[in-house]
């Protein structure tokens, strides 16, 4: 018999997840190309 | 006296800031992380082309995400077949369970939001997980505050119809999201027929 596990609503759960979604982007490190994609358009424009 | 708003700094300087940010509402357009991350480079280069029509002191945000999405929903319709691919990783994490504590595993929801249609997972990314007003929301969208709002709960109401469960039910997940993924690859599959 398994014992009953505190449980949230589907809603909580929805929107829990939906910020993990988001938020797993937001904290994850951004990726050597797009900060090099930016180096290089800021380079091109000293250039001009 | 010294304005709040330095009128001097190249807004630019600050796209750095929104990448994260960028990053994670292309992943709810994409559903794909390297597509998301193509999304996002297209972004920043047209952002940064463009940077004159910004105005200074506005939302910066929601500015850059106005031409995510519009680069996004461009690209699209210029291309619709890729959408095979991003289904195909979607099939490669079928077996993945509930979480031992019966909690919606974050790779199941995705599955299942990625069922949604573009206006729901947008609606719902931006006021459920970015935190935007739903007046910035609808900016962003280029619609009516109404609109978001009913396109929020719809999406909510929809994410509740596929999940089918009722709190503690969450063995039922797996299946609900398996047949959906399964669903959503036959659609593929006819489509590309």
């Amino acid at each position: 018999m398994e014992p009953k596990k505190p449980k949230s609503s589907i809603e909580d759960q929805i929107e829990e997840n939906l910020k993990k979604v988001y938020q797993q982007k937001v904290t994850e490190q951004v990726p050597d190309t797009l900060l090099e994609l930016i180096s290089k358009l800021r380079a091109q424009d000293s250039q001009q | 006296m010294k304005s709040q708003v330095d009128m001097h700094k190249d807004p630019r300087e600050e796209i750095v800031e929104h990448l994260g940010s960028l990053r994670g509402f292309a992943l709810s357009l994409t559903r794909d992380g390297s597509a998301a991350d193509d999304l996002v480079q297209d972004t920043v280069i047209k952002a940064w082309k463009a940077i004159d029509q910004f105005q200074v002191g506005t939302n910066l945000r929601a500015w850059l995400f106005t031409i995510l999405r519009n680069t996004y929903y461009s690209g699209r319709r210029k291309s619709r077949r890729e959408v095979s691919d991003t289904d195909g990783l979607f099939a490669a994490t079928l077996s993945v369970k509930p979480d031992h504590d019966g909690k919606l595993a974050l790779t199941d929801f995705f599955k299942v939001f990625s069922q949604l249609p573009d206006e729901q997972r947008e609606a719902l990314i931006l006021v459920g997980a970015s935190g935007f007003a739903y007046e910035e929301a609808a900016e962003t969208c280029g619609v009516a505050v109404g609109t978001i709002k009913s396109r929020v709960n719809r999406g909510r109401k929809r994410l509740i119809e596929l999940l089918q469960m009722s709190d503690g039910e969450s063995i039922d997940i797996t299946d609900q999201a398996t047949l959906g993924v399964i669903n959503s690859q036959l659609a593929v599959h006819r489509y590309q027929d």
